[in-house]
């Protein structure tokens, strides 16, 4: 582009073919897309969220509260399919990553842009088909997530819609990993050798190669569930001449490694906040990098974990404990980093760092849990109970969910120009924190203790675990809403910021807030590491 | 053209086709789970699947596999054909895959109509009779090469869409990515059937 009026225009800013709504909607300009799908994700989490709010007030008290048993059935479910399909595996990845991974390597855009904008059409009309299929056909699935067969095979509601929608959703994220992956490969800036790269492209790239490898043993299950359904194809149903538990295996070997496309970023994320507020390179970058695609490979072969009760054998129920503790030890490896990096540095406790610190915290205990669980003797105990529940919601939404708010923290005043009120912002965080631990800590305790996961209705002595956790749930929906209402309300109204106002120093926070149309005037060079913060030149100013 | 912002053109080759590739990796995993589960009900039913293979045409098998093997070959020509500039050559070329490959739809057609007519088709009452692998075997059937048969479909709209931009001169022999990669896809297409050829027709 030699027209230079256009390029000092923002990406926020300039005008393309159309205007207004459509020229966001028919943008290929990725940060206006990790937009869409940051605004789609909002909206559908405030959803979800309210479903799980439904759930917990229903269970403030043993027996009916206010939802019968099976429109529970119907909530958990499609609480579920939001969740995990809508909100967490596109998440980070869709989101920031589209946002900033060109950026952070020194690209104008990823390699395929029109593609790009493709797979967020193809989010949309899964996301809307998912939520559709709570309002038409024979009443709101009730199968849960997971869509075991024989239930998801028979059942009367309209699962046919929500297995339609998880395959159309997983045909956009294999675009969007296909996508990153050609993006890394090919578009890196002069000089940016692998290991020149930034943590947070470092992770996007392992969980892209999930993305690509892993999803189409899902889209393939879900597709002979439906022609179980439809055709009468028998495949997983007994009645039909198939095998049930080999719906599972084909499930989990999709399901567990997407564990990891959720969490993946999340690490990478949290490694990019720690340096930034401790001014200090980041500890072990070769170790983080490497844990990122050891996660990834042996995230693969661990998905008989969550089938130790079905009655697989002794053998691969010991072969799959054991690679469960494997694949704990990169994600150790990553958690003693970033403590290292904080170590001596100079900390700035900023929204965002405070979040990093919460997402170790909460991570290690979903992670501890989660060897509990891997273990094959406790598994029998609480298998199936809410020590399950309480486990993988310290997992995604500890894990994944405070990851994604310390990148909302951090990233804002580039994204927005904007700066957010600190104290507000901090104050959220606050109530958030203790809102999250009550409502999940004692789903820990109450699961050990023998409460089924997935009942609407409870023996009394679980009561008081379920009042805690209900109260929980209000206290984490304010924190919520304070900070959606600071980072809205300050999108616009707050302090003008600055280009750097963390005093990072990678390649994104070396452009203007908000970023120009293509991101640099000229691509940068690269010649060092990244995270090498220069306090000489601090010095002389 | 610059009164609106608009991005810069960016065209890699290289990367598309390393984009390419990483979608025919998916493709195959698509496939390998349908595989996965052939695998699990052979060894399970060894002999009913022996048994009901007979059912199916071999002939008509292998005179298939003979017509997309051909198409993959002329699909081949017809890309250094662009390269070479010859654009006439190239649009006939293209033309006999799209050709070979309604060919391999219409046999594909009588084969499961044959079947029909027998009342060979999931889920009827005569098929549910049958003994507990065969019923699977041709759940399989159905499944695999109808999946098979869309993927044939799709390849057919890719082939087309480059008759017309080899026509237009947009795919030359300075920008080939569009058919070199429709090609890929059409080997790939070629080579799951290559997979399921055996397994289906010659499971005897």
């Amino acid at each position: 582009m030699d027209n230079t009026g256009n390029i000092q225009d923002n990406y926020l800013k300039y005008r393309g073919r159309f205007k207004g709504l459509m020229g966001w909607l028919t943008s290929t300009d990725h940060k206006r897309i990790g937009l869409m799908y940051m605004y789609a994700i909002m909206v559908f989490f405030i959803i979800a969220a309210f479903l799980g709010l439904l759930m917990r007030i229903e269970k403030i008290a043993p027996g009916q509260t206010i939802m019968d048993a099976q429109t529970y059935n119907g909530v958990f479910t499609i609480h579920g399919i939001i969740m995990i399909f809508i909100i967490v595996i596109p998440g980070l990845a869709a989101v920031f990553g589209n946002f900033f991974l060109p950026i952070m390597i020194g690209a104008k855009d990823v390699a395929f842009p029109r593609l790009n904008l493709f797979s967020w059409y193809i989010y949309i009309a899964g996301a809307i088909m998912g939520v559709l299929s709570q309002f038409i056909g024979g009443g709101s699935p009730d199968t849960g997530w997971t869509f075991y067969v024989p239930y998801s095979a028979e059942s009367s509601t309209n699962v046919m819609f929500a297995l339609l929608a998880a395959f159309v959703l997983g045909f956009s994220s294999i675009l969007t990993g296909l996508n990153f992956i050609v993006t890394i490969h090919r578009m890196r800036a002069p000089g940016m050798t692998w290991f020149k790269m930034p943590l947070f492209p470092w992770s996007l790239y392992a969980t892209a190669w999930i993305q690509v490898l892993a999803t189409p043993i899902i889209g393939i299950t879900l597709l002979m569930v439906i022609a179980e359904r439809t055709l009468n194809i028998g495949f997983f149903d007994p009645a039909l001449g198939g095998d049930p538990l080999l719906f599972q295996h084909l499930f989990w070997i999709y399901s567990h490694p997407a564990v990891y496309v959720m969490i993946l970023p999340a690490m990478g994320v949290v490694t990019e906040i720690f340096p930034t507020f401790s001014q200090k390179p980041v500890f072990g970058y070769g170790a983080i990098a490497i844990s990122s695609l050891a996660i990834a490979l042996v995230g693969y072969f661990v998905w008989g974990h969550h089938m130790f009760t079905t009655g697989i054998s002794y053998w691969s129920r010991w072969f799959f404990s054991f690679l469960t503790f494997i694949v704990a030890v990169p994600s150790a490896i990553k958690v003693f980093n970033w403590i290292s990096t904080m170590y001596g540095g100079s900390i700035d406790l900023k929204p965002p760092l405070l979040y990093a610190i919460s997402f170790i915290f909460l991570f290690m205990i979903g992670g501890f849990t989660g060897l509990t669980i891997g273990a094959l003797a406790t598994n029998v105990q609480t298998h199936d109970t809410t020590f399950v529940v309480a486990h993988f919601h310290y997992i995604i939404f500890g894990g994944m969910g405070f990851a994604f708010f310390a990148a909302i923290h951090y990233w804002f005043p580039k994204i927005y120009g904007r700066m957010y009120s600190n104290r507000l912002a901090n104050i959220a965080w606050g109530i958030l924190f203790v809102g999250f631990n009550l409502l999940y800590f004692p789903l820990f305790v109450i699961g050990i203790q023998g409460m089924p996961r997935r009942y609407f209705d409870y023996l009394p002595q679980f009561q008081t675990g379920h009042v805690i956790s209900t109260i929980g749930a209000f206290i984490l929906i304010a924190g919520l809403s304070l900070m959606l209402y600071n980072l809205i309300y300050h999108r616009r109204k707050g302090e003008v910021a600055t280009a750097n106002p963390w005093k990072g120093v990678t390649l994104e926070w070396l452009i203007p807030s908000p970023p120009p149309l293509e991101n640099f005037d000229q691509i940068p060079v690269i010649t060092a590491k990244p995270y090498t913060f220069e306090p000489a030149e601090e010095a002389k100013q | 053209m610059n009164t609106t912002a608009t991005h810069s053109e960016h065209y890699d080759p290289e990367g598309s086709k390393i984009g390419m590739w990483l979608f025919l990796f998916t493709e195959l995993f698509l496939f390998g789970g349908l595989f996965l589960v052939y695998a699990v009900f052979r060894n399970k039913y060894s002999a009913d699947f022996h048994h009901v293979a007979h059912e199916l045409n071999a002939f008509i098998g292998t005179f298939n596999t003979v017509v997309l093997l051909v198409s993959s070959m002329t699909v081949a020509m017809s890309i250094t054909a662009v390269q070479k500039n010859n654009k006439r050559l190239a649009i006939n070329l293209l033309l006999i895959t799209i050709m070979l490959a309604l060919v391999f739809m219409v046999n594909k057609y009588f084969e499961w109509s044959y079947k029909f007519e027998y009342k060979l088709y999931p889920g009827s009452p005569v098929v549910m009779n049958l003994p507990q692998g065969e019923i699977l075997f041709y759940g399989l059937y159905y499944m695999m090469t109808g999946l098979h048969a869309l993927h044939v479909l799709i390849g057919i709209v890719l082939l087309t869409i480059n008759i017309f931009k080899v026509r237009s001169g947009k795919v030359n022999a300075e920008r080939y990515s569009l058919i070199e990669n429709s090609g890929l896809y059409w080997h790939l297409v070629d080579l799951i059937w290559i997979f399921l050829f055996p397994l289906l027709y010659l499971a005897t």
